[in-house]
């Protein structure tokens, strides 16, 4: 606990922040171009569903950071709403945007490898209707966010949101085995070991990794933006400003 | 209780009544969220529905037969059972074009209306899916393993072993 409410500081956020954020960036890029690598050039064919079994390697990992990232956005607002905590809120609110663009790839790539695989783009089934209902929630928290100017009146609102859409995440991942579905079941957090062959588990592990370090990457960048523009907006608050600026304030 | 505690408490209390409500909700629309029945399911049911249904299970294995159409000689009917562990049995009719995973002993989702038959009704399908299972292996390893023998008792791999 001491070290989150130090991280409150903005100051001290930045000071650890600024030094992390190109190692992430480095570790991202080198973990998605061997994961492309290995996922388009140096993994087999499967034995069903030949060559398309490598955009597995781009939706996999996708539609895991779909869900992590909701998850990380329900705990950082259940942190922001619980001790007034604006860093956890910030952090709440920069993760809805990545984790909507990774739910859109997710709904995406699982789209274009339904087509030729199953014979559809899209059914209704339990676990395609729930992971849009993921989309659709990350889509209304981000205009949650912006459809109240006062910002702590928001993060409140925005973080009962998210928590109460917490209750999805379990349902996306158990869909496939309480419901009869299209979608196939997990293949590799299950009881008796993943069901994947170990020449295919490569390249989507390296994508995994790489999709997690792009999502800190990106999330730690735009925590900063967040705190370098309302830093700005509280100067130029206090500060006797030319009308000009003034005005270019006014929303 | 302090401030703190109060909101902990608030949010606690907001999962239990939303995770209530959902399972509540999901336990009452059961059948409506599930995408499709067995035949074991539809066998079980009081009254055959007369709207058109969506049915899943296996491609039963030796079951698959084209019949080309006598009235206009160009399509092709294709007939074949769909069953499930829980030993049931729906034979389906469909005329169109399959999915590339079709297979005998694969998974397959058919979509239709019953039509009574002399003994069984049968599904006249309109569309058929094909429904992947969540095994991924190279060529060169399924065919080692159906060489060895190893095939069929591997139960996760592939549908072989539900068709039993």
């Amino acid at each position: 606990m001491a070290l989150l409410s130090e991280l409150a500081n903005p100051l001290v956020f930045e000071r650890i922040a600024r030094p992390v954020q190109p190692w992430l960036t480095g570790i991202a890029i080198i973990a998605l171009v061997s994961g492309l690598y290995f996922g388009l050039f140096q993994s087999p064919p499967d034995y069903q569903q030949g060559e398309s079994v490598r955009i597995m390697y781009v939706h996999v990992p996708a539609a895991w950071m779909a869900m992590f990232c909701y998850s990380a956005m329900a705990i950082a607002s259940a942190i922001g709403f619980i001790w007034k905590h604006p860093l956890a809120d910030i952090a709440a609110k920069e993760t809805a945007p990545i984790g909507a663009a990774f739910t859109f790839l997710a709904l995406f790539t699982g789209s274009v490898w339904g087509k030729p695989m199953w014979g559809a783009w899209w059914v209704w089934d339990a676990r395609l209707t729930s992971v849009l209902v993921l989309f659709f929630m990350y889509i209304g928290y981000m205009a949650l966010w912006r459809t109240i100017p006062d910002k702590l009146r928001a993060a409140r609102l925005a973080a009962i949101l998210a928590i109460v859409g917490f209750i999805n995440v379990p349902i996306i991942k158990f869909s496939v085995e309480w419901w009869n579905s299209l979608h196939q079941p997990a293949s590799i957090l299950r009881a008796d070991g993943p069901t994947i062959d170990g020449s295919m588990l490569v390249p989507l592990f390296l994508m995994i990794i790489a999709y997690t370090f792009i999502f800190f990457a990106m999330l730690v960048q735009s925590m900063r933006n967040e705190l370098t523009s309302r830093r700005l907006a509280r100067l130029e608050m206090a500060a006797p400003t030319p009308a000009g600026i003034i005005e270019t304030q006014n929303p | 209780m302090t401030r703190q505690q109060k909101r902990f408490a608030f949010v606690g209390l907001v999962i239990a009544i939303a995770g209530l409500a959902v399972a509540l909700t999901l336990t009452a629309l059961k059948q409506s969220v599930a995408y499709f029945y067995t035949p074991s399911e539809l066998a079980s049911l009081p009254k055959e529905p007369t709207t058109s249904i969506t049915l899943g299970g296996i491609v039963e294995n030796g079951s698959v037969s084209y019949d080309r159409n006598t009235d206009d000689d160009k399509t092709v009917t294709v007939s074949f059972n769909v069953i499930d562990p829980a030993g049931g049995r729906k034979q389906v009719h469909y005329v169109g074009v399959l999915p590339d995973l079709f297979r005998e002993g694969q998974g397959v989702i058919a979509r239709g209306k019953l039509v009574p038959g002399p003994t069984d009704s049968t599904l006249e399908a309109s569309t058929i899916l094909a429904k992947h299972d969540e095994t991924y292996m190279p060529k060169e390893l399924a065919d080692a393993l159906k060489e060895q023998g190893r095939w069929q008792e591997q139960g996760q791999y592939g549908g072989q072993d539900q068709t039993e």
